[in-house]
């Protein structure tokens, strides 16, 4: 099976940081490379600073990359100009991690899925409120929710909005940049089952990127684990949860929320 | 009511510090309605124990903690109950009392902490700053004084620390900056709502172990509040569930995560993933959730608060409300399978 994303030996190093002398590069990103097949989910797990969501904004082309290339729909994305990575755009979506913060406000959710469809292309006003429809009843909000706000909803419901409006224009990947660390428990469950099951029906490929290991290994079918913007672990996901064999690895499954005297206090189901 | 009896054999020593009493609190809501955030919360805080609160959003948690120290926004009320402070009812504290009472009898610290620290003054300065408005001390003994103080909460770096503005440090450090605000008067308690929940996990498991040490050496009392129950293990003494506003269950941590008795807590713990090293994990399987929603309290109903959630659900929960019944050494659950 062809890969829906190749990445190889990917860097993205930032220009100055200070100022005057002691201006020096700062490599966020060092040459890293995965790919990931149809529906299938790679789970980048690392602390803050390792270079995660770095890696989350060159993938979808808001940042440059510095060097590498990104092989995605037959094309290196590192390559293209503004204009074409258009085309590729609605085949690659990203869902941040604050529904609150990557919502608007002011407007109404049907006018927030609908978004997409409008800066793609010219479509009528009936036919973006059923495809709004359409994709709010796929992640469990009806179209009763078409016409509320933001603000009315609760943080799981606003998203499953954010991840309507991802899924508005059909993408092949979608990209989860720590998108349950926001919600309860109890919230994280169901959104972490609407994943699994939007990934069933429609063969969607996920990079999941978080820094809880725990809801990586149930989710993914592979592991990478990032530390100073290397990968230093990768693999089947049962491997790394029992093999861990790098500090960077046994550091995060040692710490909360994910301690073992944690894992073993809470019942089997 | 529910009245706990905290003090056991291995905790005999331990003065009681808070007693919360039947707690309620209200909001007006503009359409003129009452919504019911806190409906009869009773429970102790020993000297030097870790209280956790565990709820999810909606539960009333961070109302709780508002509460304490009366900094409920103009239209919460509290409606009845007593919030005693080593015997003191801070429900009925005059503000000069509340001045004192709050800072150097009992602080607190806000999830985030890039928030609540002020951007343009040096983090030397904002912990003299407590001091100033609670202690007759020089401004160059306040300044000595400061750097004590962050000396308890850095092991190194303190004077550059000190003179540091909080954008110049990182997401731990400014909470290690607002934890030394908290313990500046040395108080008896600090209540510390979601401190950990903007910080990554090994940050978080350093901002753990500060608590526990400021335990050991300044016997200061936490009620820690949070959302996620995998922080407590090792960590808490005691952990009280909220849901609804009320107390469903609360005791020792170890008994409340690996035998929880309120179905609620059963079900929040079953929600988070399982990861079994040994046969293989139970990938992308769908994990059990709760059915429905937290219910935004806005009347008081008949029954238990649960029961429409509820899987063990039975005839008389729709129309008795539990009340607490002790099912094991200090362990306390709101639930009609438990009668008391």
């Amino acid at each position: 099976m062809e890969p829906v994303i190749r990445v190889e030996n990917l860097v993205k190093r930032y220009g100055s940081r200070g100022l005057g002398r002691r201006a020096e590069a700062f490599t966020a990103v060092d040459s890293v490379s995965f790919s990931i097949l149809p529906g299938c989910t790679l789970a980048l797990v690392g602390e803050s600073g390792s270079g995660k969501s770095s890696m989350a904004l060159c993938l979808s082309c808001l940042e440059r990359v510095t060097a590498g290339q990104i092989w995605f729909e037959g094309r290196d994305l590192a390559g293209l100009r503004e204009k074409e990575l258009r085309s590729v755009r609605p085949k690659l979506q990203l869902v941040f991690q604050d529904p609150a913060n990557s919502l608007n406000t002011r407007w109404t959710v049907g006018e927030i899925v609908a978004e997409p469809l409008l800066v793609r292309g010219r479509i009528s006003k009936r036919e973006r409120d059923a495809r709004a429809a359409q994709m709010l009843e796929h992640v469990g909000l009806g179209a009763e929710y078409l016409r509320r706000r933001p603000r009315e909803l609760s943080g799981g419901q606003r998203q499953r909005v954010a991840i309507a409006r991802a899924l508005v224009l059909e993408p092949r990947l979608l990209i989860l940049d720590e998108v349950l660390s926001a919600l309860d428990c109890s919230i994280q469950a169901q959104i972490a089952n609407l994943l699994v099951e939007l990934q069933r029906s429609y063969g969607l490929a996920y990079l999941f990127i978080t820094h809880d290991w725990k809801m990586a290994a149930h989710l993914a079918d592979e592991i990478a684990v990032m530390s100073h913007g290397k990968i230093v672990e990768q693999g089947a996901a049962e491997k790394i949860v029992r093999y861990a064999s790098s500090p960077e690895t046994r550091r995060l499954l040692g710490a909360p929320p994910v301690g073992r005297e944690a894992m073993e206090a809470v019942p089997k189901p | 009511m529910a009245q706990h009896e905290v003090i056991t054999e291995e905790k005999a020593h331990l003065r009681q510090i808070l007693e919360v009493r039947d707690l309620r609190v209200a909001y007006g809501r503009r359409d003129g309605g009452v919504l019911h955030a806190l409906n009869g919360v009773s429970f102790g805080v020993g000297a030097g124990e870790i209280l956790a609160v565990l709820g999810e959003s909606g539960s009333g948690k961070s109302t709780l903690a508002a509460a304490l120290l009366r900094l409920l926004p103009p239209s919460g009320r509290i409606t009845g109950g007593e919030i005693l402070l080593e015997g003191a009812d801070v429900v009925r504290m005059g503000a000069v009392e509340l001045r004192r009472m709050r800072g150097s009898g009992v602080s607190i610290i806000f999830q985030e902490p890039s928030l609540a620290l002020h951007p343009t003054i040096r983090i030397g300065d904002q912990v003299a700053e407590v001091l100033r408005a609670h202690q007759a001390l020089s401004k160059r003994g306040r300044a000595e004084r400061a750097r004590e103080i962050l000396a308890k909460v850095f092991s190194d770096d303190v004077q550059r620390i000190c003179s540091s503005y909080p954008h110049e440090l990182s997401g731990g450090q400014q909470q290690r900056g607002l934890i030394a605000q908290a313990i500046a008067c040395e108080p008896a308690l600090v209540i510390a709502d979601e401190p950990t929940a903007s910080l990554d996990p090994s940050t978080q498991r350093e901002i753990l172990a500060l608590f526990q040490s400021l335990r050991d050496k300044l016997g200061i009392a936490f009620i820690f509040i949070t959302h996620n129950p995998a922080l407590l293990a090792g960590f808490a003494d005691r952990v009280l569930v909220v849901y609804a506003g009320k107390v469903a269950e609360v005791g020792p941590t170890e008994a409340v995560l690996s035998s929880p008795r309120h179905p609620y807590t059963q079900a929040l713990l079953k929600c988070m993933p399982q990861v079994d090293t040994t046969q293989g994990a139970r990938r992308k399987t769908l994990l059990p959730v709760i059915a429905g929603a937290v219910p935004s309290v806005v009347s008081l109903s008949r029954g238990c608060v649960f029961e429409p959630r509820c899987e063990q659900r039975m005839e008389i929960c729709q129309v008795h409300e539990p009340v607490a019944a002790m099912t094991g050494s200090r362990h306390e659950v709101s639930c009609l399978k438990f009668p008391a």
